[in-house]
C-alpha cells in the first residue's frame, strides 16, 4: 500500500448551460479512482463555478496508481431527474510516481465529452505521496521512466542500454460487446477511453517491470500501439529500449558536461567514457536481478524466454566474429549478447556507440484474425510478433550485423486480414559502455581517424556479401570498403560527413486488389506483398538517383491494406554521404530500338532526366569535392570497377549487363523504358515537382545542411481522404495516390510560406483506407524557421576549400561540431559566430567554447522555468531549436474517441475532424502545463481512426497521441555570456581533456 | 474522385491577414479565392488554385470556429482551444470589430432592432457591402449597446475593456451607442454629406460635455452617465431663451458681434443682416433640446438653422469661427444675462460640432 493520491477541485469555467430556463448550470464534480468516489458540492446557478473542495485521499496500491487513471466527471444536478454528465477529464498520475517528473499536476484543464467535445474547463490539484520506503519502490515498477523520444533524452546521460522491450496486452473491444447495442454512443466510447487508458497502463507497468528486472531505469524510444481487431478484440502493445539513464546533475561541476545540450561527438564523448567511473561498467547491469520478485505479475513468457537464450547464437558465428574483429577490433558487444532480441528503437545515438550500419531490413507477415479467447494469456499475438522478430534477427545476421536499431513494429488490419510489418537497421553497435579504461581510449583513437564515415564501412564480408552490392573504398578515410548506396530507419548521425542538403524522398503505390475472404484474402495479400515492396525500394531508388543522392535515412515504409487495394508509402530523407561514392545517373534504354521517334522520345527523356538530376544538385548543394580525390591522392589498392554497374535493383538482378551506359563518368543505373511499368516509373520520377524556393524538406530529426533554427517552429497535422472512383486501373490508382501526396505536400508549403525560409521536419505519413474507396492520409510534422545567412557552412566552406583543401577535412570537422540544432548561433552576429567557427577550427577536434556558456545559461536559468505562461509548443522532434530542455516531466499518452450525429451542423466532416484536432491539441497542452511543463517533445499522432456515415449524419473518430512533456528554457538571453567567455573557455576546455 | 476531407491544424493557428479580410468581408470560399488568384499570391508561392481553394475553406473554417469566440473578446485569451499569439488576437479582435463608414452611416442613430436588420439587405445594395458583412457589422453594433448598456461607468472605457478594442475604435463604438441611445436622426438628405466621423467626433463633445458623467456631478458609477444628455442642463437651456426674446439683448448682442467682426471678415454685410435669424436658430435649439424628439432633430437643426444660410452666404470657415468665438464671448458681456455657465456649456460644443460640419 505505497500511496496516497490526492485530489481537490478548484473551480470550473465555460461551463455549457445546461438549464435552458435559468440559463445557467448547477455543476457538481465526482472524482473516482479506481472504485472509490468523492463528491464535491453543487454550487448552483453558475457557468464558472467555485467548488474549492477538500483533499479527496485516495489510499492505493502502486499498481493500481500505475494502472488507473484519475477520473473526474463534470456533472449537472437535477432535483427531479437523473443528473447529466458534463464532461470527463481523465488525469495520467504516473509522471507524478517518478521522483525525477513533475511533482503536481495543476491548472485548467479541458472538460470533454465524446459527443460535445470540450465543454469548459476544470481546475484542479494532484498530488502523491509515496511511501518513502525505497525498497518497497524499487519493486514496483512506479519510478522507471517513459520516454518517446527516440534518442538518448537531453538532460540524461546513458549509463547502460540494456536493450529490447515488448509488451502486448489484450481484451474485448467495448464497442463489440452484447451491452454495446442498448447504451448509448457516450457510454460506449467512455467504456472504450477508459479501458484503453487501463491498458495502457497495465501495459506501461508490465514494461517497467522488464525493465527493472535487466537492471535499467528507463524506456527510451517508447513506442505503443493500438490494434483494433474489432470483433476479435482490441490489442495495445508497446516495444522500446530499456536503459539505465543517470541525470545531468543540476550542480555547476557536470553542469559543465555538454552531452545534452550538444551531440556533437568531441563533446559528447567524454560521457560516456570517462565521465561515469562511478558505476560498474564491466560486469553486467549494475542492480542485480529480482526476478523472482515479481513473480505475482504474471510473468508473460516473453520475458521467461529471456533467460533461456543467452546463448544466442549470433555472435558465436566464426564469421561474424573474424569480420568484426577485422574491421574494428571490436568483439561483439556482450550485453547485446545476452538478449533474445537485439533490438533497439532508438534512432539517434551517443556518438560512438553505432559503429556499422549493414542496411534496412523489414518483416512483414499476414495473418488471419480471430477472437483472442483468454485475454490473460495473449498468446497467439505474442507468437506472431515473435515469428517476425526471429525473422528480422535473421537478417541482421545475414547482414554481419549483431543488433537492429532503429526498429518499429506496425500493423495494418482490414476486416479479419492483419499485415504485421517490423522494420529495422541492421548494425553493429560498440560495447564501449562495457569496457574498461585501457581499452576504451584505443577505441576512442580509432573513431577519430573515422568519425564521421564510420558507420558506413560494411559489416558484411566483402567476400560473402548476402546480396549484389557494389562496394568501393570509403571516400573518406580510403580504408574500409563502403556500399554503393545506404538504406537505414535511423536517423542522420550527427557526426556524419554530408555534402550538400537533404531532402524528403517518397515512394508511393497503389495497387487493386480482388475482394476475397478469409484465408483466399490472406493469400492474395502475402502474394501481392513483395512486389509492392520490390516496387517502392525501385521506386525510392529512381528518386534519390534522380536527386543525385546516394544513403536514405529514417525510411519508414507503411503497407496498408483495403478491401480492393493495398496502399504503400515509403518515405525516407535522402542525402548524399561524402563517405559513399557518388551515384550514377539514370540511363534509360529502350530494348528494341528500331523506331526512330522512338529512340527520339527516349532521348528527350533521357535529357529530361538528366536536367532535372543537374538542377537537383544544384538545389541541394551537392558537389562532392572530386577534386579532393585527385590532390589527396590517397592510394585506392584497388581499383574501383566502374564498368559492370548495372543493376535495376540490389536484391534482385540476377543478370549483369555488360554493356557500358554510364552517364557522364559515373555509374548508370538502367531503366528499361520497354515494360510498362518503367514507364510509369519515370512519369513518376518527373512529375514529383520540386519543393518551393525557401523550403526543404525532411522526415528525420535533422536536415543535413541547415544550422541556424531561429526559435519560430510550427507544428501541424494534416488529414485528407480522397474518394475514389471505382474500376480504377493500378496506373491511374497509383497516379491518384501519388498527386494525393504531392497535392498535401504543395498546401503544406503554402500554409507555411510565411516562414521561409524554412525546413518541414519529420514529416510522418500515414496512409489507411478507412473504407473501400476511401484513402486517407495524415501527416504530422513541425516547420522550422532558419536564418538565411549562412556564414557557416556556404560562404566559410566554399571558401575555405581551396585553402585547406589538402588537409585532413578540418571543415568537415567544424560541420561536426555545430549541429543543426545548436540554433542559438543566430543570436550572434555573422561576424561573431564566424569568428568562434575560426577559433574552433583552430582548436579542432576536442575544444569548444560552446559548452561552457550553455551550461552557464543552464544555470541561471534554473529559478525561471513556468514564467511563459500557457503557451505550450509542440514538436515531434527530440528538441526544441535555441532553447535547452531542463526537465522531462513524463510520457503524455492519450486516447480520446468523438462521436457525432450532426455530422452537418458541425462543418461537414472537415469541420468534424478540424474541431476534433484542436480539440486534441488543446488538451495535450492543457495537461502539459499543469504538470508545469511548456512544451512537448517527439510528439505523434500514432493513431487516427476516422469514420463516417454522412447518410446518416453520422461520424466517429479515434485519436491517439503521444509525446514527452518537458520544460525547455530560452538560450537568447545567455548570448553575452557565452560570447564572453568563449576564448577564454577555448582554452580551459583544451586544457581540461 | 473528390477530395472528400481536408483539413490542417497547426499548434498555433495559422490565420492569414489577407483572407481573414475576405471572410469578414462576406465573401464566398469561391469568391475569395478569386480575388486571391488575382492578388498574385499564386506565382508568388508556386500554388495552384487547387491549393488556394483547400487553403482558403480551411482558413474560413478556422474563422467560423473563432467566431463565437470573437463575441466576447475576453474569452479569445483565455480559451485553450486555438493558441493564438497575443497580437493575432489584438488583430483578429480588432477586424472583427472594424466597420465600413459608409454602412455606419446607413444605420447611425437608427434603433438597432430586428425591424432595422431586416432591412439590411436594403442597405447591403445601397452600399455594395455584403449582407453577411453589413449583419456582422450590425451584430457588432447591437452586442456592444447591450453589453455597455448594463454597464456602470465610462463609456468609451467600457467598450475598450469588454471588447478589448484600441482607443480609436472604442470611441467610435462609444459615438454608435450614444447615437443609437439617443435615436439622432442622420438619414435625412440635408444630412448625407456628413461623414460617420463628422458625427463620431460630433458624439464624442456631446458625451464629453453634455452628459451626467461629463460634469462630474455622478459619483463616477452612475448607469447611463455617458449615454443619457444631463437633464438638469437641458432644462437650464431653457433660460437661454431671453437672449432671442428680451429684444434689448438681442440688439446689444448684435452690436457687440458686429463690432468685433467690422473689418475683420468679407461677409461682414451679410453677417450682419443675419445675425437675428442665426442667433434665434442657435437659441431655439438650445431651448427645444429638452424634448426627446427635439434632441433626435439636433444635428438636421444645426444644418438648416445656421450652417445652410451661412453656406449660401459663402463664408469660410474662418468666418465661422471668427463669429461663433465672438457671438460666444459677447453674451458674457451682455449686462442683462446671468446664464454664463450654461451658455459655455452650450456654445462650447456647439461651436466645436459646427465647425467640423461645416464642410461641403
Amino acid at each position: 500500500m505505497p500511496g496516497k493520491l490526492k485530489a481537490k477541485i478548484v473551480a470550473g469555467r465555460h461551463l455549457p448551460v445546461m438549464d435552458r430556463a435559468s440559463d445557467l448550470t448547477d455543476a457538481f464534480v465526482e472524482v473516482k479512482f479506481g472504485n472509490t468516489t468523492f463528491k464535491t458540492d453543487v454550487y448552483p446557478k453558475s457557468l464558472n463555478p467555485q467548488w474549492n473542495s477538500e483533499w479527496f485521499k485516495f489510499e492505493v496500491d502502486d499498481e493500481d496508481l500505475q494502472d488507473e487513471p484519475l477520473q473526474i466527471t463534470v456533472l449537472d444536478h437535477d432535483t427531479y431527474s437523473a443528473n447529466d454528465a458534463i464532461g470527463k477529464v481523465y488525469i495520467d498520475i504516473d509522471p507524478l510516481l517518478c521522483s525525477e517528473a513533475a511533482t503536481v499536476i495543476s491548472g485548467w484543464l479541458p472538460i470533454y465529452d465524446t459527443i460535445h467535445g470540450i465543454r469548459g474547463e476544470i481546475n484542479v490539484l494532484v498530488k502523491v505521496d509515496l511511501f518513502n520506503d525505497l525498497n518497497r519502490f524499487r519493486q514496483s515498477s512506479c519510478g522507471v521512466k517513459f520516454f518517446c523520444t527516440t534518442s538518448i533524452p537531453r538532460c540524461y546521460r546513458a549509463v547502460m542500454v540494456h536493450g529490447f522491450v515488448e509488451e502486448l496486452v489484450v481484451n474485448e473491444d467495448p464497442e463489440y460487446q452484447w451491452i454495446d447495442r442498448i447504451r448509448t454512443p457516450r457510454a460506449s466510447n467512455e467504456a472504450r477511453q477508459r479501458l484503453i487508458f487501463l491498458m495502457s497502463g497495465e501495459l506501461q507497468r508490465k514494461i517497467g517491470l522488464k525493465v527493472l528486472e535487466m537492471g535499467g531505469n528507463a524506456v527510451v524510444g517508447y513506442l505503443q500501439c493500438f490494434d483494433l481487431e474489432g470483433e476479435s478484440g482490441l490489442v495495445v502493445r508497446a516495444i522500446g529500449t530499456a536503459c539505465t539513464l543517470e541525470k545531468i546533475s543540476t550542480f555547476p561541476a557536470t553542469a559543465t558536461h555538454p552531452n545534452n545540450s550538444s551531440p556533437s561527438k568531441d563533446m559528447k564523448e567524454p560521457g560516456f567514457g570517462e565521465e561515469a567511473p562511478g558505476v560498474p561498467l564491466s560486469s553486467g547491469p549494475p542492480t542485480p536481478l529480482r526476478a523472482q520478485t515479481f513473480s505475482s505479475f504474471s510473468p508473460s513468457k516473453s520475458y521467461s524466454r529471456q533467460s533461456s537464450s543467452s546463448d544466442t547464437e549470433l555472435s558465436l558465428t566464426p564469421k561474424t566474429v573474424g569480420h568484426l574483429c577485422h574491421f574494428c577490433m571490436i568483439p561483439p558487444s556482450p550485453f547485446c549478447v545476452f538478449q533474445e532480441y537485439p533490438f533497439f528503437t532508438l534512432t539517434a545515438f551517443p556518438p560512438g556507440f553505432l559503429l556499422h550500419v549493414g542496411g534496412v531490413e523489414s518483416a512483414r507477415s499476414v495473418k488471419l484474425l480471430d477472437r483472442i479467447h483468454n485475454p490473460d494469456e495473449p498468446e497467439t499475438r505474442d507468437a506472431w510478433w515473435e515469428e517476425i522478430r526471429q525473422e528480422i534477427k535473421s537478417h541482421a545476421k545475414a547482414l554481419g550485423c549483431h543488433a537492429v536499431v532503429g526498429y518499429s513494429e506496425s500493423t495494418s488490419i482490414c476486416e479479419e486480414v492483419c499485415i504485421l510489418s517490423a522494420s529495422g537497421t541492421a548494425a553493429v553497435l560498440s560495447s564501449r559502455f562495457m569496457q574498461d579504461g585501457p581499452l576504451d581510449t584505443e577505441h576512442r583513437f580509432e573513431e577519430v581517424v573515422s568519425p564521421g564515415c564510420g558507420f558506413c564501412h560494411i559489416p558484411y564480408d566483402e567476400l560473402n556479401i548476402p546480396f549484389p552490392a557494389q562496394l568501393t573504398y570509403c571516400y573518406c578515410c580510403r580504408r574500409y570498403k563502403v556500399p554503393d548506396v545506404l538504406f537505414t530507419t535511423i536517423d542522420l548521425p550527427t557526426e556524419a560527413n554530408v555534402t550538400g542538403k537533404g531532402c524528403l524522398i517518397q515512394a508511393r503505390l497503389c495497387r487493386t486488389k480482388k475482394k476475397a475472404q478469409g484465408e483466399g484474402n490472406a493469400t492474395a495479400i502475402s502474394s501481392l506483398l513483395p512486389f509492392l515492396e520490390y516496387e517502392l525500394h525501385t521506386q525510392l531508388m529512381n528518386k534519390l538517383k534522380l536527386r543525385g543522392m546516394n544513403a536514405l535515412f529514417g525510411l519508414r515504409i507503411q503497407i496498408s491494406v483495403g478491401e480492393t487495394m493495398l496502399l504503400g508509402l515509403a518515405s525516407a530523407t535522402g542525402v548524399y554521404l561524402t563517405a559513399l561514392p557518388s551515384p550514377g545517373g539514370i540511363q534509360i534504354a529502350g530494348k528494341t530500338p528500331s523506331d526512330i521517334t522512338y529512340e527520339q522520345h527516349i532521348s528527350t527523356m533521357q535529357k529530361k532526366i538528366n536536367d532535372t538530376i543537374d538542377k537537383n544538385k544544384e538545389l541541394y548543394e551537392i558537389n562532392p569535392p572530386e577534386v579532393v580525390e585527385e590532390i589527396i591522392g590517397s592510394p585506392i589498392p584497388e581499383p574501383r570497377q566502374r564498368s559492370r554497374l548495372f543493376r535495376s535493383h540490389s536484391e534482385s538482378s540476377d543478370e549483369v549487363s555488360e554493356l557500358d551506359l554510364s552517364h557522364g563518368k559515373k555509374d548508370a543505373f538502367v531503366l528499361e523504358i520497354d515494360d510498362t511499368d518503367a514507364v510509369e516509373d519515370i512519369h513518376a520520377l518527373l512529375t514529383d515537382s520540386p519543393t518551393p524556393a525557401g523550403f526543404y524538406s525532411c522526415n528525420t530529426e535533422i536536415m543535413p545542411g541547415i544550422q541556424n533554427w531561429t526559435s519560430a517552429i510550427q507544428m501541424f497535422t494534416s488529414v485528407r481522404v480522397f474518394r475514389l472512383n471505382a474500376n480504377l486501373t493500378n496506373q491511374g490508382l497509383n497516379k491518384i495516390f501519388s498527386d494525393l501526396c504531392e497535392n498535401l505536400l504543395k498546401s503544406l508549403y503554402f500554409k507555411l510560406r510565411s516562414m521561409v525560409p524554412c525546413c518541414l521536419c519529420h514529416l510522418n505519413f500515414t496512409v489507411a483506407i478507412p473504407e473501400d474507396e476511401l484513402i486517407q492520409v495524415a501527416v504530422t510534422a513541425v516547420a522550422m524557421s532558419f536564418d538565411k545567412e549562412q556564414p557557416l557552412e556556404n560562404g566559410k566552406q566554399s571558401g575555405e576549400k581551396t585553402l585547406i583543401k589538402g588537409k585532413h577535412r578540418p571543415l568537415k570537422a567544424m560541420s561536426g561540431i555545430f549541429p543543426p540544432h545548436l540554433s542559438f548561433l543566430s543570436s550572434l552576429s555573422p561576424s561573431l559566430s564566424l569568428a568562434l567557427l575560426l577559433s574552433t577550427a583552430s582548436s579542432l577536434e576536442k575544444a569548444s567554447p560552446l559548452p561552457e556558456g550553455r551550461s552557464r545559461s543552464l544555470r541561471s536559468n534554473r529559478s525561471y522555468s513556468g514564467s511563459s505562461v500557457a503557451v505550450v509548443k509542440m514538436t515531434p522532434l527530440s528538441f526544441i531549436p535555441g532553447a535547452k530542455i531542463i526537465k522531462y516531466l513524463g510520457i503524455i499518452n492519450m486516447f480520446f474517441i468523438r462521436e457525432t450525429s450532426s455530422l452537418r451542423e458541425e462543418g461537414g466532416v472537415s469541420g468534424f475532424l478540424h474541431t476534433f484536432i484542436a480539440e486534441v491539441f488543446a488538451m495535450v497542452r492543457a495537461h502539459v502545463a499543469a504538470l508545469g511543463g511548456n512544451a512537448v517533445v517527439s510528439y505523434s499522432m500514432k493513431e487516427c481512426v476516422f469514420m463516417e456515415n454522412p447518410n446518416k449524419n453520422q461520424a466517429q473518430c479515434l485519436i491517439n497521441v503521444s509525446g514527452d512533456a518537458v520544460i525547455f528554457v530560452r538560450e537568447s538571453e545567455l548570448e553575452s555570456t557565452s560570447v564572453q567567455t568563449q576564448s577564454a573557455t577555448t582554452h580551459t576546455s583544451n586544457a581540461t581533456l | 474522385m473528390s477530395v472528400e476531407l481536408d483539413v490542417f491544424v497547426g499548434n498555433t493557428t495559422i490565420m492569414d491577414k489577407e483572407v481573414y479580410q475576405l471572410w469578414l468581408n462576406g465573401y464566398t470560399v469561391n469568391d475569395a479565392v478569386k480575388v486571391r488568384i488575382e492578388g498574385g499570391v499564386m506565382e508568388e508561392c508556386e500554388a495552384s488554385a487547387e491549393v488556394l481553394l483547400s487553403d482558403t475553406m480551411d482558413q474560413y473554417r478556422t474563422f467560423q470556429m473563432c467566431e463565437r469566440l470573437l463575441h466576447h473578446p475576453a474569452k479569445l485569451a483565455n480559451q485553450l482551444l486555438f493558441q493564438i499569439p497575443p497580437d493575432r488576437q489584438a488583430m483578429l479582435i480588432e477586424r472583427y470589430y472594424a466597420f465600413d463608414d459608409s454602412f455606419v452611416r446607413e444605420v447611425l442613430g437608427k434603433k438597432l432592432s430586428k425591424g432595422t436588420k431586416k432591412d439590411l439587405d436594403d442597405v447591403s445594395t445601397k452600399t455594395g457591402i455584403t449582407l453577411k458583412s453589413c449583419r456582422r457589422q450590425f451584430d457588432n453594433f447591437k452586442r456592444v449597446f447591450k453589453v455597455v448598456e448594463e454597464l456602470k461607468g465610462p463609456l468609451v472605457e467600457n467598450i475598450r475593456q469588454h471588447f478589448l478594442l484600441p482607443d480609436q475604435l472604442a470611441r467610435d463604438y462609444a459615438a454608435i451607442v450614444f447615437f443609437a441611445n439617443n435615436r439622432f436622426e442622420t438619414g435625412k438628405k440635408k444630412l448625407q454629406y456628413l461623414t460617420f466621423q463628422d458625427f463620431a467626433f460630433c458624439a464624442g463633445q456631446l458625451i464629453n460635455n453634455w452628459t451626467l458623467g461629463a460634469v462630474g456631478k455622478t459619483n463616477n458609477m452612475m448607469e447611463d452617465m455617458d449615454v443619457d444628455l444631463d437633464k438638469e442642463f437641458l432644462q437650464d437651456l431653457k433660460d437661454l431663451k431671453i437672449l432671442i426674446t428680451d429684444k434689448d439683448l438681442l440688439d446689444q448682442h448684435k452690436s457687440l458681434v458686429c463690432n468685433a467682426l467690422r473689418g475683420k471678415t468679407n461677409v461682414f454685410n451679410e453677417m450682419e443682416a443675419n445675425f437675428k435669424n442665426l442667433s434665434r436658430g442657435l437659441v431655439n435649439i438650445a431651448a427645444k433640446l429638452i424634448n426627446a424628439k427635439d434632441v433626435r432633430d439636433f444635428f438636421i437643426d444645426l444644418v438648416e438653422k445656421f450652417i445652410e444660410p451661412c453656406r449660401s452666404d459663402k463664408w469660410t470657415s474662418i468666418d465661422m469661427n471668427l463669429y461663433l468665438t465672438h457671438y460666444t464671448n459677447s453674451a458674457h458681456i451682455l449686462d442683462t444675462f446671468k446664464h454664463h455657465a450654461v451658455w459655455t456649456r452650450y456654445m462650447g460644443v456647439i461651436k466645436s460640432c459646427i465647425l467640423r460640419m461645416y464642410h461641403d
